[in-house]
């Protein structure tokens, strides 16, 4: 297991190497002059030189490139070219917005998706599966901005159990931080929750269908009890691989969901920042990104490990 | 009173009649062995004793088992029996555990659904279990998962499972099909051993006579759902009625008519091959170990020949195989075709390879399903520089198909429309069309029932002597390997161990490991 783990480490750090050489280089060859952005078109000449010294651009690739992933390393993200305040604020700010919506999500996209692909797979072919298929592949189909301006206009226009969008900030309170959540939540959940049930199901379905179900059934234990003492366990890496997938996603993609309900999540940060030619924020969120996709992946390999004792002993 | 009877059993799935009119009846302490070819419902037979059917499954007449009407049982009333009053054991070891759950576990789960004991005292008799099966302790901790044990030992742990609770029945579904033949005489003395301990009944599934007259005391025959024949074991051999016993009888002893014309050329020439495979790294920047899986093999073929090659699984043939058609290179030794190299620099050499042609063992899984017959059959054609075209190639296509006992019709159908048998007659064919000189048959017959593998061997020795082919008849199975070969080689971990023409290794073997086995094949009675 130790192994097994240090081996991931290793690939981890390989991995943001690279994605950091490959941002790097994106964003370089990207056309635009910052400065020029800043100064707007009739600055001086002198005047955009300074600004250009200012801000770094002059240094050779390779030292601009070290003292950005320097920088990184130890907490200092750069300032931004718009805002002139530094990135790391930015992203923490944004960050408290846009992780725990993931989180949020994704819990709620697990709680529904697992019973409802452990229910399916159960009653086979019965009026249940087919309800869960039928609606997963409603759930599926349904684009999440058009479910959550449908919630909008119940939930928060016709009942007025919640608000528009918007977004309190944590210091006015835990629990309504949370609610001003809900709806993005769930417009984010419902086509994850979809997905992720009809994975489970099927994944369910192949396992129960293995011989050693059958030798479990031959001991004895009831249909039920061989699923959730035997097969459940064996079904889970597939389902695990795809929740990895989805909180990356939840976590970069909320940008839609984000606009609709007037979040200030990182989505929405690097929309601005893309427009705006900031390309210091556009390197360092990306680069955060990536950093959370591949931890999160990290993570799922480990969930691999723990669910899987072939895995832990190095094969 | 008989411990299991069955009586007047029908069995439908969906419409399909599975099983009709089956009666047969287990006593304490009795084997009784059911044999059949695939389909003749000798495991649905099993799985209705344990009311483990398929959806769909109807069953009418009577199944009583140790007094309880098993047909008429609710299913919590099955799950009480099942494990506990009737164990199972399957054909497949290396499927039938849970991956991810040690074995102790395991064995321990059976005795705690059906007793209120603690987990240590469960542990304690999974313990008692697994060393009854020969899994000592000391050698396989009960914290073992199912991937660090061999098959065989998996199917200990199968069988430690099955009999933990000491049932009064043992059903064995084709315990042995999958396993080596060491490993099969081991398990089958294993299951002897605990039937006569414990006073269990046993009912033994197999398709194989020799493993079955061995151990059974009484025989079932059975076919397409019926039981054509049973008697005492081994009367009932020297007195089969039924014609079907008696033609299963013969082809399980099948012997080709082969007129044998071994030129003194050798056609194929293994010299000093050696292949080694990386192993994993111990350590994260350690060296990758290294596997010798062939350590200078050297034989040769002459052309006309069939020449055998037998082993246990993991001895180094399929290597060997994948080596001979230049699949893999070889990291040691020189392997001649016709005088010429399988491999020239790094890559095989076209000339020789088609000059060569493989029959591999899985009848169902050495197809493209989604191509029809004829393009199937030409696959080799690739092999040639102007592959022929138009008339020629379906001339090819025709004549392959007729010498192989199909009809020049059967081109335009697909794979799924043939029987397994069928299936190995176009894996023929394929390999025939590029006239060969010489064929691979790797476990090639394995897959087959009794009586489809003697009509599959027949017709490999008239093909034999109509085109002059020589084989390389690859194979566990040393009853074959003796009917079919003129030369064979034994091979063991590696190497080849024992060689000489096939009546004489088996009459008189010299090497330890050759005695081991040959005394651990199954013998058929002597017919009378």
């Amino acid at each position: 297991m130790l192994r097994y783990t240090l081996t991931r480490l290793l690939s981890l750090a390989v991995s943001l190497a690279v994605a950091s050489v490959v941002i790097f280089m994106a964003v370089e060859i990207l056309p635009g002059d910052p400065a020029t952005l800043m100064l707007g078109v009739n600055a001086q000449e002198d005047t955009l030189a300074a600004l250009r010294e200012q801000l770094g651009l002059n240094g050779s690739l390779w030292s601009r490139y070290l003292s950005w992933v320097g920088g990184m390393l130890t907490g200092d993200f750069g300032t931004s070219y718009t805002y002139r305040t530094p990135v790391a604020e930015m992203v923490g700010e944004r960050l408290w917005i846009s992780l725990p919506l993931a989180i949020y999500a994704l819990t709620l996209s697990t709680l529904i998706a697992f019973p409802a692909g452990i229910w399916a797979a159960s009653k086979r072919g019965s009026a249940a599966d087919v309800g869960v298929m039928g609606v997963t592949q409603l759930g599926v189909a349904i684009p999440n901005f058009w479910f959550a301006m449908l919630m909008v206009v119940v939930f928060a226009i016709n009942l007025r159990w919640f608000s528009a969008g918007g977004f309190p900030g944590w210091d006015k309170g835990f629990w309504l931080s949370m609610k001003s959540l809900t709806l993005p939540a769930i417009a984010l959940a419902l086509p994850q929750a979809s997905i992720l049930a009809r994975v489970m199901r099927s994944s369910l379905l192949d396992t129960l269908s293995e011989d050693f179900v059958r030798t479990a059934r031959a001991k004895g234990l009831s249909k039920r009890q061989a699923l959730w003492r035997h097969a459940l366990r064996n079904a889970l890496i597939p389902v695990l691989t795809i929740i990895g997938l989805q909180f990356s996603f939840l976590l970069a993609g909320g940008i839609i969901i984000e606009n609709v309900f007037y979040l200030p999540g990182l989505g929405r940060m690097i929309f601005q920042a893309v427009s705006a030619r900031d390309l210091i924020v556009v390197e360092s969120v990306v680069m955060l990104l990536v950093f959370a996709v591949i931890a999160v992946n990290f993570l799922v390999e480990i969930s691999y490990a723990l669910v899987d004792p072939r895995l832990r002993h190095g094969r | 009173m008989s411990l299991l009877r069955i009586e007047k059993l029908d069995l439908d799935i969906g419409k399909r009649p599975i099983l009709r009119d089956v009666s047969l009846s287990v006593d304490p302490g009795q084997i009784v062995g059911v044999i059949g070819e695939s389909g003749s419902g000798k495991s649905m037979t099993a799985f209705t004793v344990m009311q483990l059917l398929p959806e769909g499954a109807v069953a009418r007449g009577s199944v009583t088992l140790d007094g309880h009407d098993i047909l008429t049982l609710s299913e919590p009333e099955l799950c009480a029996l099942r494990g506990n009053k009737v164990g199972m054991v399957f054909q497949e070891p290396m499927t039938a555990l849970n991956p991810i759950r040690s074995i102790g576990d395991q064995v321990a789960e059976t005795i705690l659904i059906h007793e209120r004991v603690s987990k240590t005292e469960a542990l304690n008799r999974a313990r008692e279990a697994l060393a009854r099966v020969e899994l000592p302790e000391d050698r396989f901790p009960l914290t073992r998962y199912p991937h660090e044990l061999s098959g065989g030992q998996r199917q200990r742990v199968v069988i430690a499972m099955a009999i933990a609770l000491r049932p009064k029945l043992l059903i064995a579904d084709e315990p042995t099909t999958a396993l080596d033949v060491t490993t099969q005489a081991q398990i089958l003395k294993l299951l002897e051993r605990l039937v006569r301990e414990d006073g269990m009944g046993m009912l033994m599934i197999s398709h194989d006579l020799a493993v079955v007259s061995d151990l059974a005391d009484e025989i079932v025959i059975m076919r397409s759902g019926e039981v054509v024949e049973r008697g005492p074991c081994p009367v009932i051999f020297s007195a089969l009625q039924h014609p079907y016993s008696i033609s299963l009888l013969a082809a399980s002893t099948h012997a080709p008519d082969r007129s044998v014309q071994v030129e003194d050329t050798p056609l194929l020439r293994v010299s000093e091959v050696r292949r080694s495979y990386r192993t994993p790294r111990k350590t994260l920047f350690g060296k990758p170990g290294a596997f010798e899986a062939v350590k200078g093999v050297s034989f040769d073929l002459k052309k006309g020949e069939s020449l055998g090659l037998v082993g246990e699984s993991g001895c180094g043939k399929s290597t060997l195989t994948r080596a001979i058609l230049g699949l893999e290179e070889v990291q040691g030794g020189e392997i001649l075709l016709a005088g010429e190299p399988v491999f020239t620099g790094h890559s095989p050499n076209r000339d020789v390879r088609r000059k060569m042609q493989v029959v591999f063992q899985d009848p169902y899984g050495s197809f493209n399903p989604r191509h029809r017959v004829d393009r199937l059959v030409c696959e080799p054609f690739h092999l040639l520089d102007t592959p022929p075209t138009g008339k020629a190639r379906d001339r090819a296509i025709e004549e392959a198909l007729t010498s192989v006992g199909l009809t020049a019709a059967d081109r335009y159908k697909y794979i799924h429309e043939f029987s397994g048998g069928q299936r190995q007659r176009i894996a023929i064919a394929r390999a025939l069309i590029i006239k060969p000189e010489l064929i691979l048959l790797d476990e090639a017959v394995s897959a087959l029932d009794v009586q489809v593998r003697a009509q599959i061997l027949d017709l490999l020795a008239d093909l034999s002597d109509q085109f002059g082919l020589s084989y390389l008849f690859i194979s566990h199975d040393l009853s074959v390997v003796r009917v079919i070969t003129d030369r064979c080689l034994v091979m063991k971990a590696g190497e080849i161990v024992e060689q000489g023409p096939t009546e004489q290794v088996f009459s008189n073997p010299q090497h330890p490991y050759t005695r081991e086995l040959i005394a651990a094949a199954p013998d058929l009675p002597e017919l009378a």
